[in-house]
């Protein structure tokens, strides 16, 4: 029995310092009103502080921090993708997250795996060579591998995955991990909040001011703050906050739903990905099997989760993993996933002068939590977007230049 | 299961039928500026809302409208092109 859990039960306080302060006021303005209390948000908001000693900023969260996909999520970081943009700027964020449990001194359980994408047919194996070779001149640790490769690594997998899909190969990325998530929201809200900038839970914005083309200020469930600067980094709630600014953009949500196993005897050591089966696969620290699939056929604006959902994934599953056939679903969930058509993020300067936007993250955002944090709190100090992010601008959806990241980014995340 | 109605063929489950988006009026490509279209290919009403939306009974190819609140998931009606206004 550990003791120290004792004193939780017999003292009246709580006997563990807070994460970080509570401000019982909001200031009536700020340099920087960040909306959005998930890892991203907070991010940011430490990045500010740390390099560009920007601290007179709130945090604005309607609800609790950590809350909104950042706690939603399945919590796989890796940097294989497809496009060089895409490539450079998952790369620095895994370099970020290796140290950030050193930085933070707060064990984000970062735990290096290995994944795999698995092939089932022949253009998918076109797909992870091209990947492959995209990954490995950008010095990214990343080759196709054959099947005996995947059963050495997974050997409770049936390779002919029920004989209709049978696993020919796989993309396999030496440096995919997996973090604790809401650890990383905290971290980054504890090193905010040590630097200066404000947290403020429960606090909604219900509209900003925008008068001239420019920001004034923002309308909180809490009142009005005065402020120039304004970063969205909601997620989820990106179109709704952009409606409120009046900036179209082509972001839509659909759901993205996932689920657990009850906890299991440790036996899956990589994460899993099938595209054409549409499974994804990790076994926590906890042992449980963190589980989930593509995104919801069609658009809606909550975190409602269905039993189809654990209907087709749990049978997907089966055709990879026969014996998990008397294992119990624990729990499901779901979060609203801010997709765009390129399946590339939106970062960066808008229209609308001091409103700067973190969004279109859709289902592989926490990956991205630690580079978002610092590039955009690098766009918003200085007014220009930082050049890891300057093939992610809203401004490609006018000019026609997309960044395609389909390829590696729809079922993986 | 959630069911949704099929103008034609009555109640069905969720599963039999595929979304195709909201209805949204195309400009004519002939006259409309570059950036009237590129609004049109790319940008989207991602807020929640009362929605008329394209969807299909994939099994008999019927394509019919409904009225959806998204934020709910809730249909509200179903009805063939041109059938109500
Ligand atoms: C099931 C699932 C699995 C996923 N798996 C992965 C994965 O394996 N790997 C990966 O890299 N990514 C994954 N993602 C995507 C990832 O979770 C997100 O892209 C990322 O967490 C977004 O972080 P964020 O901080 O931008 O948003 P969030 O964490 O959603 O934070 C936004 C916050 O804004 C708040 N907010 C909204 N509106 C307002 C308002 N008006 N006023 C004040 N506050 C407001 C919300 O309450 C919320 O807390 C997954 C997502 C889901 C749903």
């Amino acid at each position: 029995m550990p003791w120290r859990l004792l004193r939780f039960g017999l003292s009246k306080k709580h006997p563990e310092p807070r994460m970080f302060s509570d401000h019982p006021q909001l200031k009536s303005s700020y340099d920087v009103v960040i909306i959005g209390g998930g890892g991203h948000g907070l991010a940011a908001a430490y990045y500010l502080a740390r390099d560009h000693g920007i601290t007179n900023v709130a945090v604005l969260e309607k609800g609790y921090i950590g809350g909104g996909n950042t706690g939603r999520n399945t919590s796989i970081i890796r940097s294989n993708y497809l496009t060089p943009e895409g490539v450079k700027f998952y790369d620095e964020s895994v370099h970020l997250w290796q140290d950030l449990s050193e930085e933070f001194d707060l064990n984000l359980f970062y735990a290096n795996r290995g994944h795999f994408t698995l092939a089932h047919t022949d253009s998918a194996m076109r797909t992870m060579r091209w990947r492959a070779e995209v990954n490995k001149h950008y010095g990214i640790d990343s080759e196709v591998v054959g099947p005996d490769f995947v059963k050495r690594a997974a050997p409770m997998i049936d390779l002919s995955c029920g004989g209709h899909a049978p696993i020919l190969g796989a993309l396999f990325h030496a440096p995919g991990s997996v973090a604790r998530h809401d650890a990383v929201a905290w971290g980054y809200g504890r090193g905010a909040d040590m630097r200066g900038a404000e947290i403020h839970q429960q606090t909604e914005v219900l509209g900003i001011d925008v008068q001239g083309g420019k920001v004034r200020g923002v309308q909180t469930s809490r009142g009005y703050i005065a402020t120039n600067k304004v970063l969205c980094a909601v997620a989820g709630f990106t179109p709704r906050i952009l409606k409120m600014v009046g900036i179209p953009s082509p972001i839509y949500i659909h759901p993205l739903q996932a689920m657990v196993s009850e906890p299991l005897k440790p036996w899956l050591d990589p994460i899993l990905v099938s595209g054409s089966l549409h499974v994804y696969i990790s076994q926590s620290a906890r042992g449980e099997l963190v589980m989930g699939a593509s995104l919801d056929p069609y658009e809606v604006q909550s975190t409602r989760s269905t039993l189809d959902f654990v209907e087709g994934l749990s049978s997907h599953l089966l055709d990879m993993f026969p014996f998990l056939s008397n294992v119990k679903v624990m729990r499901q969930w779901a979060g609203m996933a801010d997709m765009t058509p390129d399946f590339a993020p939106i970062m960066g300067k808008t229209p609308v002068e001091g409103f700067y936007l973190d969004g279109g993250w859709g289902t592989w955002g926490f990956k991205a939590t630690p580079v978002c944090g610092k590039t955009m709190a690098h766009t918003v100090a200085t007014d220009t977007p930082h050049s890891l992010i300057t093939g992610f601008s809203l401004d490609r959806f006018r000019n026609f230049s997309l960044t395609g990241e389909k390829g590696a980014a729809s079922v993986g995340h | 299961m959630k069911i949704m109605t099929c103008p034609v063929n009555g109640p069905r489950p969720v599963s039999e039928f595929f979304y195709w988006g909201e209805i949204r009026p195309m400009p004519d490509p002939d006259t409309c500026s570059d950036d009237e279209w590129a609004d049109y290919v790319f940008n989207r009403n991602g807020a929640p809302g009362v929605k008329k939306e394209w969807w299909c009974h994939s099994t008999s190819n019927t394509w019919f409208i409904v009225e959806r609140d998204t934020e709910k998931d809730m249909v509200l009606r179903t009805y063939l092109y041109g059938e109500a206004a």
